[in-house]
């Protein structure tokens, strides 16, 4: 399990910097927003890892309540975005 | 993990590291994907698989780790939670992006929200006209 600990923790390293660059350089607000639901759903699968290599349920609500609300945020951002147009009526 | 295949604790230990290894492969390909693609729309695609089958795994490594039957009841409400969830921010991203053209038009394969989109436009155009003509 030691193995697979050090693997995975590099893979989401890695795949976190991939996310936090695409944040830093999105050419627009909604690429940003997706890097970062993405981060969000680096970091629920890092806290799995940690639950299912010590064996222990610390963060299993914390998953939970992130897998139900982690969606409000870049709802809200895309309806922000979405009130910003030129014209309103253009529903 | 020791290498102990003699009794199933072995095998289970060998599927949850690989679910483990599987699942965070997919945020790294989720990562990959937000680097490498174009636009927004192909970005979008790839940023649900550590949502949707990244977190199926790990959840299901976590249960095969716990191995107690009353974690799974637990696991399929975080999971059926994110699969009712992604759509909603995916939807709503989609759209978004679409109205604020952040797309490569000349990528599209497909354009079914056009059609819609013109014919709203006419509506409310013909709706301001005919408001305009009242108050005249």
């Amino acid at each position: 399990m030691d193995a697979v600990l050090a693997v995975t923790a590099v893979i989401f390293s890695l795949a976190a910097a991939g996310a936090i660059i695409r944040i830093a350089r999105g050419p627009s607000l909604l690429d940003r927003v997706l890097a970062a639901d993405v981060l969000l759903a680096i970091l629920g699968g890092a806290l799995c890892i940690d639950m299912a290599v010590n064996r222990h349920l610390n963060n299993l609500m914390l998953v939970v309540a992130i897998s139900i609300i982690g969606f409000i945020g870049s709802v809200t951002v895309a309806r922000f975005v979405a009130d910003r147009r030129v014209d309103p009526n253009e529903s | 993990m020791n290498p102990d295949f003699s009794g199933p604790d072995g095998w289970v230990d060998l599927a949850s590291a690989v679910f483990m290894v599987v699942g965070a492969l997919m945020s790294l390909a989720a990562a990959i994907g937000l680097l490498r693609f174009p636009d927004l729309m192909s970005r979008m695609h790839a940023a649900t698989k550590p949502q949707v089958l990244g977190l199926f795994l790990l959840l299901a490594a976590i249960g095969l780790q716990l191995w107690t039957w009353w974690v799974w009841p637990v696991l399929l409400v975080a999971w059926i939670f994110q699969l009712l969830t992604v759509p909603v921010s995916a939807h709503m991203v989609g759209r978004a992006g679409y109205r604020t053209k952040h797309l490569h038009r000349e990528l599209l394969s497909a354009d079914e929200l056009e059609a819609v989109v013109q014919k709203a436009a006419a509506e409310a155009a013909r709706k301001d006209s005919s408001d305009d003509g009242g108050t005249r």
